[in-house]
């Protein structure tokens, strides 16, 4: 399909995207600053789906609220916005009540680990078979820029403005500890291998946990030294260190010109998952449901 | 010293005269600003508090309940789907009778998601024990704020005040603000102490929050919550009138205008108000006997000031920016229930819905209502349900909506 796209006021008619049919291309211009990861975690998530074997309408995808939170107003999927936090808890009712479904939550750090990170580790603890990809931009990016739980220490927000004084989360070792069976992290300029993580991510049976490190350049970017579009994507490939295999205690992020960023598919295991042992509990049970009432 | 502020900027104004001790937040659209602006304040020193910005407005009101039980001055403030999250704290906070300000930037509330305003979220919190203040302006954000602390302090109340100013129309727009010399406030809300704080080195231990099985004792504290909260309204009465001897700005929970000799009068809350009273004084070039009541104060509710001032007209119209399913609007049928007890009472009220998601009160809008005052006062009987107020591009469109869900075109709510 052809759409008018505004380019600084002139009107310009792009030619037809290989993505178009999964997308809500009457929804475009989409909302993201220029410099944003979220539309190349949007597209990844496209090529993924192009690829999974799945129908689309078993491809089910769940935000929370912010700047990744629109996400779900651009695919042409089954997808729903939900509250500021509530994006895993939306999600395990729909997983653990259809558990054919695919289902994917893209939110951003401040919804999944700061508002919403209870969900996060008890979803990872229960090992529910949803996929969960965190977008950290590093701050609440959507009202402006404001500190949260993945700044780092001492970064520069709008309510930090002399520097943060909390530690941030280390959330893939967070996650890991939790119990997850799937745990990565990439960056916005690691598009093959965000790709295929998401890839994986819908092989895993289990909770499949991938952080995505966007740049954030009106915002964090602005008071942090990466002010331009390419500032922090440049910052990614210089200081990204790929480690599969990585000691993730050792893994905090921190966005300092000489800070390395360790990236990599860090956790691939078999463990139950929350569907499994629901079933096989059934199974040993005999009943599907209510086996409390009956002595 | 006067200032172009915008709502949000007043707040924080507010939060900083009134010499807060300790400010707990998180960001939300439209609020975010005043946050910002104090967290500038403190980092720079020009306010000497504390402030966290914590993970969610649960933990966030949690936090400030606490600190206010320690004896510290406590400032917060979220909005709709923020305040609606920390709801269970704030019955908390003023069971525990800690006294802190809360300012909400009203804003709808989802589903769908909205960021301009709608009073759902600020009513919901009305049967929380919160004494709730509602700003026309961004000068009255930042003077109930001052107001809101001297009568949350009082030994006679010791309850929460929520301030609410409308998201977008004040949040995010500058007016005149005269934010009053420090010593002023000094001396209009001297420094709080807590008569039994938490952590008191010379005060025996004290639990607060214990469980109670017994209904008895349950019922004893909230009655006292109940009785606290009435009594806020004599205390509201004496803090209004020492504060215009220091500041020269009155306040009254009931605010009435041109309303001596009218047959018409429009009830309305928060920002909303201005238009409003444009809106009769141009009615009233017309010849038009209208006036105006502004209700500032929600809670605890004023309704026998209510009665006085509403009972002589012949019609009264009450223009409300929220819409409950399954009820209708919120504040009518407390003022209904207000003049039922009258003995002279106007033979009609209606009540109107608009401004929803920030839709717009102008002429068009208050002509309706007088239109259908005159109507109904006429005929002898009025809607059962509230109408709505549509613009007629909006109405147009939200026809075709009704009709496409094969809903009842009508403005009744039905």
């Amino acid at each position: 399909m052809s759409r008018p796209v505004t380019d600084g006021g002139r009107e310009m008619i792009a030619t037809k995207h290989p993505l178009d049919p999964m997308i809500r291309a009457e929804r475009l211009p989409n909302i993201w600053c220029p410099g944003c990861g979220i539309g190349i975690v949007l597209a990844a998530y496209v090529n993924a789906l192009t690829k999974s074997t799945k129908p689309h309408e078993k491809n089910v995808c769940i935000s929370g609220i912010g700047c990744t939170g629109r996400i779900a107003g651009y695919l042409n999927l089954d997808t729903y916005h939900t509250t500021h936090g509530r994006a895993i808890p939306f999600a395990t009712g729909m997983a653990v009540a259809k558990p054919d479904l695919e289902v994917f939550v893209i939110a951003g750090d401040g919804d999944i680990s700061t508002i919403g990170g209870n969900h996060l580790i008890h979803a990872a603890r229960r090992n529910v078979d949803i996929n969960v990809i965190m977008v950290n931009n590093f701050n609440y990016g959507m009202t402006g820029g404001q500190h949260g739980a993945t700044t780092p220490l001492n970064a520069r927000t709008h309510t930090s403005p002399y520097g943060n004084v909390e530690s941030p989360f280390n959330v893939p070792y967070l996650v890991s500890a939790a119990g997850a069976s799937f745990v990565a992290r990439w960056t916005a300029l690691h598009v093959i291998q965000v790709t295929k993580a998401i890839k994986r991510m819908m092989e895993i049976k289990g909770f499949a946990f991938l952080e995505v490190l966007s740049p954030c350049p009106p915002t964090y970017g602005e008071y942090n030294g990466y002010p331009a579009a390419l500032d922090m994507m440049k910052h990614f490939r210089e200081r990204s260190v790929v480690d599969n295999g990585a000691d993730l205690s050792t893994v905090s992020v921190a966005t300092g010109a000489d800070d390395r960023i360790v990236v990599g598919n860090f956790v691939d295991r078999k463990r139950p998952s929350y569907d499994e042992l629901l079933t096989e509990l059934q199974a040993r049970t005999g009943k599907k449901s209510g086996a409390l009432t009956e002595a | 010293m006067k200032k172009m502020l915008t709502g949000n900027s007043s707040a924080a104004w507010g939060a900083r005269i009134s010499d807060v001790d300790y400010v707990c937040a998180y960001p939300i659209t439209p609020q975010t600003e005043i946050v910002e602006t104090l967290s500038s304040w403190v980092n720079k020193g020009a306010l000497k508090a504390r402030f966290v910005n914590f993970e969610s407005e649960h933990s966030m009101f949690a936090a400030a309940g606490a600190a206010s039980l320690t004896g510290a001055r406590v400032f917060t403030c979220s909005s709709s789907q923020g305040l609606i999250y920390g709801l269970e704290m704030l019955y908390s906070i003023a069971g525990w009778r800690a006294p802190l300000v809360l300012v909400n930037v009203s804003r709808g509330l989802g589903m769908p998601m909205i960021l301009q305003v709608e009073h759902g979220d600020v009513l919901a919190t009305r049967d929380s024990g919160f004494i709730q203040l509602h700003a026309e302006n961004c000068q009255e954000v930042l003077d109930l704020v001052l107001l809101g602390y001297k009568i949350a302090e009082d030994s006679n109340v010791m309850l929460p005040v929520v301030v609410n100013m409308d998201g977008f129309v004040l949040s995010f727009a500058r007016q005149t603000v005269d934010i009053p010399q420090r010593e002023a406030v000094e001396k209009f809300l001297p420094r709080y102490s807590h008569p039994r704080p938490l952590l008191g080195l010379e005060s025996a231990p004290v639990t607060y929050g214990p469980t109670t099985s017994d209904g008895f004792v349950y019922s004893f504290y909230k009655y006292q919550l109940h009785k606290a909260s009435l009594e806020s309204r004599k205390v509201f009465q004496t803090a209004a009138q020492e504060f215009f001897k220091i500041f020269s700005r009155r306040h009254h929970a009931v605010e009435a205008e041109m309303t001596e000799d009218a047959d018409y009068i429009f009830l309305v809350t928060n920002s909303y108000s201005s238009n409003v009273r444009a809106g009769v004084r141009s009615l009233r070039a017309k010849g038009e006997k209208v006036g105006m009541v502004k209700l500032k104060m929600l809670r605890p509710f004023p309704r026998e000031e209510l009665a006085e001032v509403l009972s002589q007209a012949k019609a009264v119209a009450v223009f409300e920016q929220n819409l409950a399913p399954g009820r209708g609007a919120i504040i009518y049928p407390e003022i209904a229930e207000a003049l039922y007890h009258s003995q002279e009472r106007p033979d009609v009220l209606l009540s109107f819905i608009g401004g929803l998601g920030g839709t717009p009160l102008g002429m068009p809008e208050m002509e309706y209502m007088l239109k259908k005052c005159k109507e109904f006062l006429k005929t002898g009987h009025g809607p059962e349900q509230p109408l709505l107020l549509y613009r007629s591009e909006d109405w147009e469109s939200m026809k075709h909506s009704l009709s496409k869900t094969g809903l009842p075109v009508s403005r009744e709510v039905s």
